[in-house]
């Protein structure tokens, strides 16, 4: 469970408040205008940004201060999610162990990951060789390897075509069902909310609502969220 | 976004700036131990203030004055070779200052080749030594500086400005005008103060071309009261002069110089549809011929002749040449260990500000440095001992403010590009450095290491100072062949040493690129 406690989050001039309750397991969908503080809010829980004020609590746990690696998240985003000099092994490895002083058991993990997100055959290449569809699953391969309770997408795939990014969208459903990691990841289209999410949180007027069942939300939406959707 | 102070480097970083900080302070105390402020003055030391601030300002403007046409000849004009030319307006900086000598001595010295046309009609002969002499060496480094600075700002102009121009049908003076002219008033004064700094620190030109009592710089000045006179009071007064003139001028003058760019790049020409007029197209082909003639005819001059003198070197001049390479070697790993920790340090705060602590070597001259530094060592060790060590430490922090320039932007990119990555990882200290910032830098490193190890290993300053008569650098053998009048060795010796410092530079350029991703 990961609980946002009355949270102030400052961003340049910027600022926006959230308070909300998620569950593991759950998939939650952040939707809202451009600017409204999306990615301000999953960077905020990623420890990129600090609070203002405000705690963030994982299984009653503070880690308000916590640094982003040591949080039981981890977090995809829009790009630079690998690093182009290394090989994907490399790459995917690193979520093992970030000093790279990988074992026979980590390398067998990796491969395995590997395997899951059908790249076995790519191990050695580096991210230039590869596809851009290619590169999201190193990235995902990266994300099973370190199984953290969290998972949260800041639009990694909206580079990506539409029927690419369903893929990825159903492969990240898929891993995180296997994991049964929790889910948040942003978006700026409706259709993904109803392909995966089961929650929505709308940001709007800085501020970050609490999650409503997507459902529901997107059949009947508030007035806010309406003029949104258009 | 602000990223959170990686801890470690941080230290290792503001440690490197301190070490940095105390070698030059520890200088300043040794200097300040055995000065003697009553003295005052003497006429030859005032004499020496004018001459070393009277040679930079001609400098100066002569170079930025012959690099605002050259400039703008190769801003417009394209032609077979123009890439190369632009490429050879870098060598200067890290063509060793002797080797320059040699050849500008070969083209414009008593038997030169201007001397021999002049003669051959009738015309009486110039003398290179003296005042115009040490300007003319200073050009010679300094106008490929200066056109490389203007035709940088040249380039900043969007090319659809000129197509503008082109549309509106304005006259090649209207272009100056509205186009250049801005250009020109931003880039000129900085231009100007770089290069007015640089030369007021300029040793080995005014020990080769100056000298005398009418042209005798202040680093000059300090070098012979150490080296005739021993008289280490009034070398450690002069030095105390060479840091308040040139550490201030280089202060004052920090807010308005220019960023070096010094990697490539600026071979691009815009199309333009001004100056197509005959006379003008004529008028830049004759300040390229004239500037190419003056860059590479001494250039020429160094192969040509060095050819000639290999056969003349004694074995010393292979022994000196070994040295030099250990230097150069020492030199380059004392720099990376430097430069890399802060370059990781103020890539990571916001503002730049502690840049200014590279620049250090720019406004501290290395005789200023090394008589504080013999002066502190003399009553420990034997000075000339530690001729090598000190001479390959002065040589690296001479190198820093061009290796934090080349190194600081890329590493700001690659914290920004992937710092949240590896945050997000757990990548800190050296794992990140291992794994991210060095692979990233790798072409930086490699040139900042070129750089480095060239200008070290054509140096001639500190170690002429401390000078050991049996282990010589072969910059300072070669000085001392030329002081025995045995030119065709030192020719030879000079050909050596272009070599050698191209090499060092090529080497370390090509294997920081080499398999290095983008």
């Amino acid at each position: 469970m990961l609980k946002l406690e009355d949270a102030r989050i400052a961003q340049g001039g910027f600022e926006m408040r959230a308070e909300m309750t998620l569950e593991i397991g759950q998939k939650y969908a952040v939707i809202g205008p451009s600017g409204a503080g999306k990615s301000t809010l999953l960077a905020a829980l990623c420890g990129f940004l600090p609070l203002v004020s405000g705690r963030l609590l994982s299984d009653g746990v503070e880690m308000t201060d916590t640094p982003p690696g040591a949080r039981p998240m981890t977090m995809l985003f829009q790009d630079n999610n690998l690093f182009p000099h290394l090989t994907v092994t490399q790459n995917v490895g690193l979520g093992l162990r970030p000093d790279m002083k990988l074992s026979a058991v980590d390398l067998d993990r990796v491969r395995d990951a590997l395997g899951r997100v059908g790249l076995a055959d790519h191990a050695d290449k580096r991210p230039a060789g590869l596809s851009g569809g290619q590169q999201s699953r190193v990235a995902l391969a990266r994300v099973l390897v370190q199984a953290r309770p969290w998972l949260l997408l800041d639009e990694p795939f909206a580079a990506l075509g539409p029927a690419l990014r369903n893929e990825m969208l159903d492969l990240v459903q898929d891993l995180v069902a296997e994991t049964g990691a929790g889910l948040i990841m942003v978006t700026h289209a409706p259709e993904d909310v109803r392909r995966i999410a089961d929650q929505v949180i709308f940001v709007g007027k800085g501020r970050a609502e609490a999650p409503q069942p997507a459902a529901a939300l997107m059949d009947n939406p508030p007035p806010e969220l309406r003029a949104y959707l258009g | 976004m602000a990223l959170r102070p990686d801890a470690v480097t941080r230290k290792i970083g503001i440690t490197a700036a301190g070490l940095t900080v105390a070698v030059v302070l520890a200088a300043c105390v040794g200097i300040a131990t055995r000065a003697e402020v009553t003295a005052g003055f003497g006429p030859g030391d005032w004499s020496a203030i004018r001459f070393t601030v009277v040679q930079a300002v001609l400098s100066a403007f002569v170079s930025v004055l012959l690099g605002v046409p050259l400039a703008r000849a190769l801003a417009r004009r394209q032609f077979f070779g123009h890439g190369l030319l632009v490429m050879f307006l870098g060598v200067p900086f890290i063509l060793p200052v002797i080797v320059a000598v040699i050849g500008l001595l070969a083209v414009f010295g008593r038997n030169g080749w201007l001397n021999a046309a002049l003669g051959a009609v009738g015309l009486p002969e110039v003398s290179i030594y003296g005042l115009h002499g040490v300007v003319l060496a200073h050009v010679f480094f300094n106008l490929p500086l200066a056109t490389r600075l203007i035709l940088q700002g040249w380039q900043a102009v969007p090319a659809e400005r000129f197509r503008l121009a082109a549309q509106l049908g304005l006259t090649p003076r209207a272009v100056a005008r509205t186009i250049e002219w801005p250009i020109l008033r931003q880039i000129v004064p900085g231009a100007f103060a770089l290069i007015f700094v640089i030369c007021l620190t300029s040793f080995a030109v005014a020990l080769t071309l100056g000298g005398g009592p009418k042209s005798t710089t202040i680093e000059l000045a300090i070098y012979q009261t150490f080296r005739y006179d021993f008289d280490l009071a009034r070398a450690a007064m002069l030095s105390g002069v060479q840091l308040v003139l040139a550490g201030g001028a280089a202060v004052l003058a920090l807010s308005i110089m220019p960023q070096v760019v010094l990697g490539g790049g600026l071979d691009r020409v815009a199309q333009r549809w001004d100056a197509r007029g005959g006379l003008q197209r004529l008028g830049d082909m004759a300040v390229i011929v004239l500037g190419a003639g003056f860059l590479l005819l001494p250039l020429g001059a160094v192969v040509g002749r060095g050819l000639l003198g290999l056969g003349q070197m004694p074995g010393t001049v292979w022994q000196a040449a070994g040295i030099s390479l250990q230097v150069a070697v020492v030199s380059v790993v004392v720099l990376l260990l430097i430069a890399l920790p802060m370059a990781g340090w103020i890539a990571q705060r916001r503002s730049g500000g502690v840049e200014a602590i590279g620049l250090i070597g720019l406004s501290f001259s290395p005789l200023m440095i090394g008589t504080g530094w013999f002066i502190l060592l003399n009553p420990v060790v034997d000075p000339i001992s530690l001729a090598l060590p000190v001479t390959a430490l002065v040589n690296a922090l001479m190198a820093l403010p061009f290796a934090l320039r080349i190194m600081v932007p890329r590493l700001r990119d690659t914290l920004q590009q992937f710092g949240r990555l590896s945050e997000s990882l757990s990548m800190r200290g050296w794992p990140l450095w291992r794994w991210v910032i060095l692979p990233r830098l790798r072409p930086q490193i490699g040139f900042a290491a070129g750089l480095t190890g060239a200008l070290s290993i054509g140096d001639l300053g500190v170690i002429a100072l401390f000078a050991d008569p049996d282990r010589a650098t072969l910059p300072l053998q070669m000085y001392r062949l030329m002081g025995a009048y045995r030119m065709e060795a030192a020719a030879g010796a000079a050909l050596l040493l272009l070599t050698l410092a191209l090499a060092v530079f090529w080497i370390c350029d090509k294997g920081g690129r080499w398999g290095a991703e983008a």
